[in-house]
């Protein structure tokens, strides 16, 4: 009771496992990064993967052209997993991997790269993302049907739970709900209908008796987010550990307390991250750290902090080191790790847990009502729900009643000495793609072409016979199979999904859709419209492996909100795609949203396709992460305007379309 | 200039939809002489027709699939209703669509419904007469609210209700008065069991209440479907074809083709004019007259014709 009186701990707690989610251009390049990440302290590995790697795809895939080594590091083949992790003893490592359609075959090249290394598999520890529900909703790099791809995370949690049993197979995500909009009840809600779909799935299986049931749900983990608002932040972590305590234990008959805590990850958040007054990013992602940390009951067990400049594009390694130092002063130069928990008897912090945990309770009980998250992705449920909570904050930044400094107040600013120079970001050096593909091509020319087929088959095999694919995916790592070989086989069976994008089921409140930025927009519609004959038509298309769909969904909901005919077509489309629907469809302008980096290579592309085609009249405006120094050049290419997240003004942004449509086409 | 010319659909498409002063009559003058030209048999026009969520967009791209492989190709315009508020519009089918992404053979437009709501714009038909004249086969999908149903059977040959699974019982159908147009059922999402086969079975149940006469020798029949894994495909596309031999047998294919003209001819004068307009011509039984007179000329010609005529008697200085 002294101690408690004190507040003070006996002895200090353990901190939490220090990542930065980091991983680009090549394996050796990314391997090089993760060794000097970890002598200045980092405590784990965060691996990110690029778009064709996490859509099922080879480096010289025609889909994967300009995205390789791009947003993460490519891996192909066993060769490359070796490389990535050479000389990083993975029988003492912890990995996260963040990778969710092709999961099943990544842990199986990471397997296969650790017993090359002589490690028992066995003492392996890490976490593969997993997370399908949140693909379809947010993220977009799903490949298979729902079902299938439940089968696969669930292949994963019963091959685990005995070969790889310190693995996390899966880590819920509810990261991304909030990235795309997600409220903090429904953060919660939907990542646990998402944890339940799976352990529903598992507990279904005939190869997992009822007494392993709690060895599952021990291994399952989830991934949070932690926005600015961090006091509701904190509640909403304390919220979703009771919640999942509660829900163990009744659904899952889950006696052991120790099974039933919720251990989980946390990035903080990006989506509130400027592009404006960079800097200040600091301080938010300090402040986000704080409610993630602060309460001890509910702790993050892994942290990993975005840097300050993302917004602007590639973080360089001094812009993650910066991040990774946050971490340490919090865990090591304050005394934070030295208290129990320092809300316990909060009123203040009750009522606010309580209070989530009633609503959060409510709508999952509506999700379970319609048979759970996967039938909710199917009927577009919850995307709609998380579009239209995105929608209402982008209108309360653009009508100021969301503050954020140096955006919509405050944005006097001197000019920002951390900005000067060219180097200012990363840039992934255009030789990358080219030396992947070579050095892919020289692994498939030297590999024993009958193992391959024959690991193909085995896998073919498993897959069409219910079979738990596992063991034949880590025997097709080692036989020399490489991602596309592998995603093909299962494409081939299990078929390819469109989710739904949510846009066209969005409802506006009344009163919300108006203000004098809307209204001008909404008028300068109407009058080119009417110049043109009938209403103005743009299409807003996704091209290349991105799925971050956030902003052209918000952009193709405003379009309609101002009077346009909106054609959206979802992510994942080639620029012939995009051409065709843009002449198939008569429409009058064309939105292309980019945030994977690889603008360069397909909006020029596209425009030189659109020439092609005798649409080379029609104006193309582009929107994403998108560095000055690439804007010059897409400008250059007839880029008509380019949008960046700092033009945070999407009432304008419309009025400036309906403009670029009325003028008279520019000299070719 | 539609001598199957794929590629001058689109820009046909885009001046059909222009409402300047001027371009109407020019794009109505188009639409005459590809209709007056068009042989009454001409390619099949169906209706695809259900509520949100029933899986339309995906039983489309399977059937554009079964269609593809036997070489045939397609026209599709997609009807998505429009904001009331503000005009615009968010035309999102064509994901589900997959198929058609590279596919010459396939042509897909998406239309807003404009000020028609739950209904099909006067674009959709005159964006059916575009099609007609280039591909093998045209589809409409519009979403099931109310009354597009009979808004799309004036401009289709079948009109394919799609249903899904659990989506009521038949009371509810009865009053939404779905069993009484369509010529052909679907129960789509047919994987999903039991509830799929209750649906069907409230279906035939009402239709068997009588609500259709049987006259016309077509008994509406009721599919199960799956486009998620193929079920049902082949033989919706077979009766789909099979309907449209009995409208040709029968000769109901030029009576609905004429009801359809006349209806057709009737809304767009009174929605342009209103009912002091078409008050000029006699009303809606002096416009039918007219139409039937009148039995060789497009749907498209007439509209111009009776609209001048009734321009002209507005002109007159009042007795």
């Amino acid at each position: 009771m002294s101690d408690e009186v004190a507040g003070r701990e006996s002895k200090q707690d353990r901190p939490w496992v220090f990542r930065t989610y980091s991983g680009h251009t090549s394996a050796k390049a990314s391997n090089e990064l993760y060794r000097r990440n970890l002598t200045k302290g980092q405590t784990g590995l965060s691996v990110a993967f690029d778009l064709p790697t996490q859509t099922g795809y080879d480096s010289d895939h025609p889909l994967a052209r300009g995205e390789v080594g791009k947003v993460g590091v490519p891996i192909s083949h066993l060769e490359d997993m070796c490389a990535l992790f050479e000389g990083i003893p993975l029988e003492r490592m912890n990995t996260s991997m963040t990778i969710n359609a092709t999961a099943a075959w990544l842990l199986a090249l990471y397997v296969a790269a650790a017993e090359h290394q002589g490690a028992d598999a066995r003492l392996l520890q890490g976490t593969t993302q997993n997370d399908i529900v949140k693909e379809y909703l947010s993220r977009g790099t799903y490949v298979f049907p729902p079902e299938p791809s439940l089968r696969l995370i669930s292949d994963m949690v019963a091959y685990t739970v005995d070969a790889i049993p310190r693995w996390n197979p899966i880590n819920v995500c509810s990261y991304h709900l909030q990235e795309a909009g997600a409220t903090p009840v429904q953060e919660i809600a939907y990542a646990m209908a998402t944890a339940i779909a799976v352990l529903d799935a598992v507990r279904a299986r005939r190869d997992v008796p009822k007494e392993k049931i709690p060895s599952v749900v021990s291994r399952i983990s989830f991934f949070l987010n932690a926005g600015i608002r961090f006091v509701e932040e904190m509640c909403k972590c304390c919220a979703m550990a009771e919640l999942w305590d509660e829900i163990t234990r009744e659904r899952y008959g889950v006696e052991d307390p120790k099974a039933r805590l919720f251990r989980y990850g946390v990035q903080v958040n990006s989506l509130g991250l400027t592009e404006a007054q960079p800097e200040n990013n600091v301080i938010r992602i300090v402040l986000e750290a704080l409610g993630v940390t602060l309460s001890k009951r509910a702790r993050c067990r892994a942290l990993q902090l975005p840097a300050w400049n993302e917004a602007l594009g590639l973080p360089r390694p001094f812009d993650q080191q910066w991040s990774l130092r946050i971490q340490q002063i919090l865990a090591y130069e304050t005394d934070l790790l030295e208290y129990a928990d320092l809300f316990d008897g909060s009123p203040v912090v009750a009522a606010k847990v309580a209070e989530l945990k009633e609503s959060a309770r409510a709508e999952l009980d509506k999700v379970l009502g319609m048979g759970g998250a996967i039938a909710a992705v199917e009927n577009a449920y919850m995307k709609q729900r998380l579009v239209e909570a995105h929608t209402a904050r982008v209108r309360a930044i653009e009508a100021g009643k969301l503050p954020i400094v140096g955006v919509n107040v405050y944005q006097e600013t001197e000019p920002s000495p951390l900005l000067a120079g060219s180097q200012s970001i990363l840039t992934v050096d255009e030789s990358a793609e080219r030396e992947q593909i070579e050095r892919l091509r020289a692994f498939r020319a030297k590999r024993n072409a009958k193992d391959v087929e024959v690991a193909l088959r085995n896998l073919r095999d498993a897959a069409a016979n219910r079979t738990n694919v596992m063991p034949a995916s880590i025997g097709a790592a080692h036989a020399g199979v490489t991602t596309g070989e592998w995603a093909d086989v299962l494409r081939a069976l299990f078929g390819e999904y469109r989710a739904p994008t949510g846009v066209t089921g969005v409802r506006v409140a009344a009163g919300e859709a108006s203000s004098a930025a809307t209204d001008r927009a909404r008028a300068q519609v109407r009058s080119v419209s009417a110049q043109l004959g009938r209403p103005l038509k743009i299409l807003v298309g996704k091209p290349g492996l991105d799925g971050h769909s956030n902003g052209a969904e918000q952009i193709a909901v405003k379009a309609r909100d101002v009077g346009m005919e909106v054609v959206y077509e979802g992510i994942r489309l080639t620029p012939a795609e995009i051409v065709q629907s843009a002449r198939d469809e008569g429409v009058h302008v064309i939105g292309l949203s980019i945030l994977s980096g690889s603008h360069g290579v397909l909006v020029i592309d596209v425009m030189e396709r659109l020439r092609k085609a005798g649409l080379g009249h029609v104006p193309v405006v582009v929107g994403g992460i998108i560095p000055e120094g690439d804007a010059e050049r897409l400008r250059a290419a007839g880029v008509r305007r380019v949008y960046t997240p700092k033009d945070f003004d999407l009432a304008r942004i419309m009025e400036e379309i309906a403009e670029l449509v009325a003028e008279p086409p520019a000299a070719a | 200039m539609l001598a199957r010319d794929r590629d001058a659909v689109p820009e046909a498409l885009n001046r059909i939809d222009d409402a300047r002063p001027g371009q109407r009559e020019k794009a109505l003058e188009l639409l005459g002489a590809l209709e007056g030209a068009a042989p009454l048999a001409g390619p099949p026009r169906v209706g695809l027709t259900g509520a949100p969520g029933a899986g339309k967009s995906s039983l489309l791209d399977a059937i554009v699939r079964t269609l593809r492989a036997s070489g045939e190709t397609l026209g599709i315009v997609a009807v998505d209703p429009s904001s009331r508020r503000t005009g615009g519009a968010l035309l999102g089918d064509r994901i589900r669509v997959r198929s058609s992404a590279s596919d010459p053979g396939v042509f897909f437009r998406s239309m807003a419904a404009r000020e028609r709501l739950g209904g099909v714009a006067d674009a959709t038909r005159a964006g059916v007469t575009v099609l007609a004249a280039a591909f093998d086969w045209v589809f409409v999908e519009t979403v099931g609210v109310g009354q597009s149903e009979t808004d799309v059977a004036t401009l289709v040959d079948t009109l394919v209700y799609v249903a899904q699974p659990g989506a009521g019982d038949l009371l509810q159908f009865m009053k939404a008065g779905i069993l009484e147009v369509p010529d052909i059922f679907v129960v789509n999402k047919a994987d999903l069991g039991a509830v799929a086969a209750r649906t069907a079975g409230e279906l035939e149940a009402g239709l068997g209440l009588g609500w259709r006469d049987g006259t016309a020798g077509w008994t509406p029949p009721v599919l199960l479907t799956s486009a998620r894994d193929g079920t049902g495909i082949s033989e919706l596309v077979l009766t789909i074809r099979a309907h449209r031999r009995h409208l040709e047998s029968s000769g109901s294919l030029e009576a609905r083709r004429a009801r359809s003209k006349e209806a057709f001819v009737e809304e767009t004068l009174e929605r342009r004019y209103g009912s002091y307009g078409t008050a000029q011509l006699g009303g809606p039984a002096g416009i039918a007259s007219r139409v039937r007179e009148a039995r060789d000329a497009s749907a498209f010609s007439l509209v111009l014709a009776l609209g001048r005529e009734i321009e002209d008697a507005l002109r007159k200085p009042l007795p």
